[in-house]
């Protein structure tokens, strides 16, 4: 069930728009950030809310790369590896943290700490290499800076 | 080369409404509101702004196909999707400098009638979402949006739309289904925006650095704008460089300035003092330039296409002489078809071949044939798609067949049978539609 304050700002945006179908994403949104990733109880949720089919809710979550539909570890790695972050070395970043958390790309660590995946280019090109944490951008990256950063979230 | 940033000026605490009013915010839009809205889109008109988002088509002529007389409510999308690979510019005006954005969307919505502001911004920004919903915030308490604006009987309102990634979203009609909480499908043009937009609705969209050239262009009026830069693509630009530079980053910059001047006096120049291989001088989707061709080419819209480019979205990528362009290109091939919405088979399914036969030259398992193979892939699906991601797709590999032709020999896997008759591009037998007749009107 999405927070109560979660519910209220839904009702905000409602009156954003000249009917209730595109708060889908923010909702779904909200979803995902309290529970860390987009069940069927949530998209159920959500159509409920908004008044529109589930399967239309579930073709919107499986469109979008940021909604997660299975579960994932706390903390999401993202890491760029499109071209300019590609030309300043991403895939030794990608390389470094699957040796130091022993976890493949796509893959979550055993005590659901870590899911590491490769991402499109995300708008740092200027601060390449770079990955995203959960909401965070991390940027000029090495590996010292890497296992600084991975030390701190637990 | 340079000039004082319009767009970015290097005012500490800009991003704060206080100070940008203490710096004459929204004085323009006080103007604008005591103009005739058809003025204010003939002073953008005659300004010669053309849009920073890829297409570079003249602003204002596209505010005068919204219908001045409808009983319809009308829009304006600002487009701050912001992902071509090379691309990060918009996150600039975010963080730097977002009233001026604020007010250049209130001013388009002044000059269209449009009653309803949203701006789109990538789900990953979502540290700058917030930067610019506290500017928005600001701008409603001191009356620059909502109901009677400025006492001038105008009302507008303005909702940041966030995203949840797709590349696809910052195509224009693909971001208006997203905002009506659609797949970000495009949808079949005719009908266009301004006719049939939001909700059937006349509607705009505009990227956000071109929204935040509208209050410039207001102050400097439309003469001395149009001075600045090229004559045929005027203004300031915002150039984002990355790949092997010294000194990467966002440079504002009038339109006109030589790539060359950009990279080595911006920019720092390459690493090491090595050459430079290749730029892809205006996001992943533009076509790729030799090193040795950029002598005289300019960052503009005429100068990149003399040079057989274009400027898209001015995310000049360099690439160093060690560069694996095969690399490159195949990791570019990666992305579109990871971001095909796959509604058009073409797209769909050629983005994925050219990745699988790219894939096979990075290997070393091409065959001869392979290159004429992916040259028809890429052939069939520009242009026969619903939306522009299909010809972003194919335009990479075209250029870099015809300009690197020596980084795909050299990948051929030696002793690799030649491939059915009809391959030809790397010397093979001749007959049926080699690559050089099918790159004929191809600019070299």
């Amino acid at each position: 069930m999405l927070s109560e304050q979660s519910l209220k700002k839904i009702e905000e945006l409602k009156k954003r728009y000249p009917r209730p179908q595109p708060v889908v994403l923010a909702a779904l949104w909200m979803w995902q950030e309290e529970n860390g990733w987009i069940s069927r109880e949530g998209m159920v949720e959500v159509a409920g809310l908004l008044g529109i089919p589930e399967h239309h809710v579930y073709g919107v979550v499986s469109f979008y790369t940021m909604f997660n539909s299975t579960p994932v570890g706390r903390h999401k790695i993202e890491v760029c590896t499109n071209v300019s972050c590609m030309l300043r070395n991403s895939d030794r970043i990608v390389k470094h943290i699957q040796e130091s958390l022993n976890v493949g790309v796509g893959e979550t660590t055993p005590d659901g700490r870590f899911t590491l995946v490769e991402a499109e280019c995300l708008g740092s090109c200027g601060t390449a290499p770079m990955m995203q944490v959960g909401d965070e951008y991390y940027e000029n990256l090495d590996e010292a800076k890497v296992d600084a950063i991975l030390s701190r979230l637990k | 080369m340079t000039m004082e940033p319009l767009i970015l000026p290097p005012v500490p605490g800009l991003s704060g409404i206080d100070v940008y009013e203490a710096h004459g915010g929204y004085g323009m839009l006080r103007k604008a509101v005591t103009m005739k809205p058809e003025e204010v889109t003939d002073e953008v008109k005659k300004s010669g702004l053309r849009g920073r988002g890829g297409a570079c088509f003249p602003t204002g002529l596209k505010w005068t196909f919204m219908p001045k007389q409808t009983d319809k409510q009308k829009y304006l999308c600002v487009n701050g999707d912001e992902s071509e690979p090379g691309t990060f510019k918009d996150r600039q005006i975010f963080e730097l400098n977002p009233h001026l954005l604020i007010e250049g969307a209130v001013i388009a919505a002044y000059a269209m009638g449009v009653g309803t502001i949203y701006l789109y911004i990538r789900g990953e920004y979502k540290r700058w979402i917030a930067m610019v919903e506290k500017a928005v915030d600001e701008a409603y308490a001191r009356g620059y949006c909502g109901e009677n604006i400025l006492g001038s009987g105008f009302s507008t309102s303005f909702t940041v739309h966030r995203g949840a990634g797709a590349y696809i979203c910052g195509e224009e009609s693909s971001l208006m289904n997203s905002i009506e909480g659609e797949r970000g499908y495009p949808r079949v043009k005719p009908p266009f925006p301004a006719q049939f937009g939001l909700w059937g609705c006349p509607t705009t969209i505009n990227n956000v650095e071109t929204i935040a050239n509208v209050p410039v262009i207001l102050r400097l009026g439309w003469e001395a704008y149009s001075k600045i830069g090229h004559p045929k693509h005027p203004g300031p630009i915002l150039v984002g460089v990355s790949g092997h530079v010294n000194s990467p980053g966002v440079f504002e910059l009038p339109t006109g300035v030589l790539l060359t001047d950009i990279i080595y006096k911006l920019a720092g120049g390459v690493p090491g003092n090595k050459k430079i291989k290749a730029v892809i001088p205006g996001g992943s989707s533009t076509m790729i330039l030799r090193g040795e061709a950029l002598e005289g080419v300019t960052m503009d819209a005429e100068g990149l296409k003399a040079a057989g480019s274009s400027v898209g979205t001015a995310g000049l990528i360099v690439m160093d002489e060690d560069t694996d362009l095969v690399r490159v290109l195949t990791r570019i091939a990666g992305f579109y078809h990871h971001e095909s919405c796959g509604q058009c088979t073409p797209c769909r399914e050629g983005t994925g071949w050219m990745h699988k036969i790219l894939k096979r030259f990075e290997i070393g398992e091409a065959t001869r044939a392979d290159l004429d193979l992916l040259l028809e892939v890429a052939n069939n699906i520009e242009g026969n798609t619903i939306c522009a991601l299909g010809d972003a797709a194919a335009w990479p590999v075209q250029s870099m067949i015809k300009r690197f032709p020596e980084e795909f020999e050299r990948r051929v896997k030696p002793g690799a049978a030649p491939g059915p008759p009809g391959g030809g591009a790397l010397g093979a037998t001749g007959g049926g539609r080699t690559a050089h007749s099918a790159l004929a009107s191809f600019p070299a």
